[in-house]
Order: C-alpha cells, then sequence, then structure tokens
C-alpha cells in the first residue's frame, strides 16, 4: 500500500531524515514513536507531502514520486497522492467558519465534485460514525478538542482513502478526551484501515497497532510486532526510551 | 442663520450634483482598487520573486507619494507623454491606484495571518491552491482585513475632495465655486462637510453589517 525508498530530509545542513526505508501492507496499523526531534512526524507529513522531501521515491496506491524533484513540477500527483491519503492533525485543523459537517462535506464537493445532497448523506453517516450526530450544525468552536479531533476523522474518512495518517492526534487533547478519539481510532483499525500512527500513547500503540517502529535520530532504530517490540526491545536505545514511559 | 439656511437649500442641487461624482469616484475607487489590490496580495504572495518584487514596489510607491502629486502626474503630467485624460477618468485611475497599494497591504497581511495549518488541512484533502484560498483562506482573512479596509474606504471618500485640484466637479469644488460666488463661505463648507460625514457614515454603517456577517460563526452555536 505505501512503500518509501531511501526517504532523506534535511533543513538547511541538519539532517531530520536519513534514508527511511518502509512498507506498509494493506489493512495494516503501524505506529511509529520515539524522543521529540527524531524526525517521526517529518516522516508522516512527507508521506503526503506536506513537507518536501530531500530525495527519495514514495509509492501510494499507484501514485508514486520522485521526493528528488521539485514538488512544483508535479503537483497534479501530489494532489492524486494526497486524495489517497488522508491526514490528521495533532491540532484538529479544522475550517473554523464551517460548521462540522461542512467540514467533513468540503473534499468530496470541492475535491471529488460530489453532489451536495450525496456529499451531506455521506458526511451525517460518517459523523453518526465518530460519535457526533446531532452536531452536523456546530461550528468547531463550539466543540470540544475531543469532538474536533473526531470531526477531523471524519473529514477524512470522507475522501474515502486508502490509508490514513494520525500525527500525534491526541497530543493537543485535555487528558480525559484522550479515550474518546483513541477509541475512533480503534474502531478503524477494526474495519482493517491501513493506519500509520505517530504517537506517544503507548499502551494505545501496543493494543492496537499490529507493527511498532521506533524513530531516533533520523532513522528507523528498531521495528517488529507490537506487543513484542514492547515486552523485548532489542536495541539499547529502544530500551531507553520505553523505560521511561514504564517508570510511570 | 435663517439666510444661511434658505442659502444651503438654494445650493443643494449643485452640492448634490457634487456629491454624485464624489459617490462615484469613492465606488470606483473602492472597486478597482480591491480588484487591483487583490491582484498586488497575490503577487506579493508568489513564491515568483519578480512577481513579488514588483508589488512590493508598486505599494512602495504610491503608499509613499502623496495623492495629490499622484493626481497631478496623471492628469498634468501623463499629457506630455501623449495620454490626455478627461478629469474624471484621471481622477478615478488616481483614487483606484492609490487604494490599490493600501488594499494589497490589508489582504496580503490578512492572508499570512492565516496559520499554515489551514493551508495544510485543505491541501491534506487534495484540494489545488486556487481552491483552498477561495474555500477556506480568504473567507477567514476576510474577518482580519475588513476593519482595516473600511477605514481606508472612508479616507478614499474623504480623500476624493483632492480631486477638486485637477477639474472634476465634486462635492468640494461644487462648495468652493457657490461660496465663491455667494461668499457665504461658513454655510457651504459646513454643507460640505456635513455630507461627506453622512456618505463616511453610510460606509462605517455598511462595514459594521458586513463584519457581523463574516464574523457570525463566532456567535453561532
Amino acid at each position: 500500500m505505501i512503500v518509501v525508498e531511501k526517504l532523506t530530509k534535511q533543513f538547511n545542513a541538519q539532517v531530520v531524515l536519513n534514508g527511511i526505508d518502509l512498507e506498509v501492507k494493506a489493512g495494516e496499523v503501524v505506529a511509529i514513536i520515539g524522543p521529540s526531534g527524531s524526525g517521526k512526524t517529518t516522516f508522516l507529513r512527507c508521506l503526503n507531502f506536506l513537507e518536501e522531501p530531500t530525495s527519495g521515491r514514495i509509492k501510494v496506491g499507484d501514485v508514486e514520486i520522485d521526493g528528488s524533484k521539485p514538488l512544483n513540477q508535479q503537483q497534479g500527483l501530489v494532489r492524486r497522492l494526497r486524495q489517497h491519503v488522508g491526514f490528521v492533525f495533532q491540532n484538529f485543523n479544522l475550517f473554523p467558519h464551517r460548521t462540522a459537517l461542512e467540514n467533513v462535506i468540503e473534499g468530496p464537493i470541492v475535491v471529488k465534485k460530489m453532489p451536495r445532497e450525496a456529499a451531506t448523506e455521506l458526511g451525517r453517516t460518517l459523523l453518526a460514525k465518530v460519535g457526533l450526530a446531532g452536531k452536523e450544525d456546530a461550528y468547531p468552536r463550539r466543540l470540544s478538542g475531543g469532538q474536533q479531533q473526531r470531526v477531523a476523522i471524519a473529514r477524512a474518512l470522507a475522501m474515502e482513502p486508502e490509508v490514513i495518517l494520525f500525527d500525534e492526534p491526541t497530543s493537543a487533547l485535555d487528558p480525559e478526551l484522550v479515550g474518546e478519539v483513541l477509541a475512533t481510532i480503534r474502531s478503524l483499525a477494526e474495519e482493517n484501515r491501513t493506519l500509520v500512527i505517530v504517537t506517544h500513547e503507548m499502551s494505545f500503540a501496543r493494543d492496537v497497532a499490529n507493527r511498532v517502529i521506533f524513530f531516533d535520530k533520523g532513522v528507523i532504530v528498531e521495528q517488529g510486532e507490537a506487543k513484542a517490540l514492547f515486552a523485548n526491545p532489542k536495541e539499547e536505545r529502544t530500551r531507553q526510551f520505553l523505560s521511561k514511559f514504564l517508570a510511570h | 442663520m435663517e439666510a444661511g439656511f434658505q442659502l444651503a437649500l438654494d445650493s443643494a442641487p449643485f452640492l448634490l450634483k457634487g456629491a454624485y461624482y464624489t459617490v462615484i469616484l469613492s465606488l470606483g475607487g473602492m472597486f478597482f482598487g480591491l480588484l487591483l489590490g487583490f491582484g498586488l496580495a497575490l503577487m506579493r504572495l508568489s513564491r515568483f520573486k519578480l512577481l513579488s518584487w514588483t508589488a512590493r514596489v508598486y505599494v512602495s510607491f504610491f503608499r509613499g507619494t502623496p495623492l495629490l502629486v499622484q493626481l497631478f502626474l496623471i492628469y498634468y503630467g501623463l499629457p506630455q507623454v501623449g495620454i490626455e485624460l478627461d478629469p474624471i477618468p484621471a481622477a478615478m485611475i488616481g483614487f483606484s491606484l492609490n487604494m490599490a497599494a493600501y488594499a494589497c497591504e490589508i489582504l496580503r497581511a490578512a492572508i499570512a495571518s492565516i496559520e499554515r495549518g489551514q493551508w495544510e488541512a485543505a491541501a491534506s484533502i487534495g484540494m489545488t491552491r486556487a481552491q483552498t484560498l477561495r474555500r477556506a483562506i480568504l473567507p477567514q482573512a476576510m474577518r482580519t482585513a475588513l476593519p482595516p479596509l473600511g477605514n481606508s474606504f472612508i479616507s478614499l471618500v474623504k480623500d476624493t475632495a483632492l480631486a477638486a485640484t485637477i477639474q472634476v466637479p465634486e462635492l468640494f469644488r461644487q462648495a468652493q465655486l457657490v461660496s465663491a460666488r455667494t461668499f457665504e463661505i461658513f454655510t457651504m463648507y459646513l454643507s460640505a462637510a456635513l455630507i461627506y460625514w453622512i456618505l463616511a457614515s453610510i460606509l462605517a454603517h455598511f462595514q459594521n453589517r458586513l463584519e457581523d456577517r463574516v464574523n457570525r460563526h463566532d456567535l453561532e452555536s
């Protein structure tokens, strides 16, 4: 579903991603963990070209993009790729001037040219799916962080993506709101969707992901079956990192 | 005082005719200024250096020189290079070019104030830059831009009095003509001032209504 080859990213002289190779199969749930500044968020943002890679290749579905070419010259390709790839942001990034429903149906109507009625029906179904039936006409400002993030998940789902990328989806939430968002993501995992999740929620990663990837200093230090990696990390660096979470 | 009031009534047709030109110049200046200003703002935000640099120089010139000088350049100066304009078109062009510089800066700042996450959210669902600008960025940027735009529009209404210096028979010019004939200087200029005030107030009223409309997602649940 996703194939990444030798992906690198430099900000000026600083190497943020140093040759990442990764393959994600359809239906797989992958959690990416690692310390701040390890490059995991940059990696995720490169997958749908919110960040321009310095070099490397990224293939999602049947769209393949050469990261070493300037993005300006392949914008059509990038847009096609993005239609297959949903993205859920840490800060939700809902459109504040549109209601929950309008946020969800924006993509289908504007990008997919879906008739408004069909899009509205889809939008209502998706909002109900994320537990927000009745909130269709609420503006984002009137919703809690957890509700906003669930609208954002519905907005991503509305494009019927083959993969959904989550960038620390619960990091901006009050602790008591984390559960509802994680439950929503968990239900997507149970539908055998392909998900890549950058997260600091270790128990969630262990329970929901098939595979866990540990990033540090711009490289993949270790990866493996989720429960095995948490129970028995092979690399010293992974062990160090995980011990900080277990200490709590 | 009664004589003054009578004079104001008698001269009303002249003043209203002047006010008509004032309104035409104001609306025209706003319309074309906003249009051109929007184009300039897009140039300013463009990643093509030549475009953004051109817009920058344009804004710098039209904000950095007196409007009066600009009007003289257009009306009295251009004929020397073979471009002769009637007073009203010359004034309209001058006000539009000047307004565009201010509108450009206001719109550029308003667009730049929208956080990057909004662009990214739109990009992530596959929207083009143009779709993003139209559907996500501009509706939000207008909230920021409306108060300063309203200010500039009101300034423009008052600045149209400068057109009197290039033979446009607008409100201030008419007041000048009538007062020169009747020597009722105070009455005439007071009448003109009141008409400017009324025009500016109408504009301020529309501005407030428009602000309420674009802010409605703050008010409604």
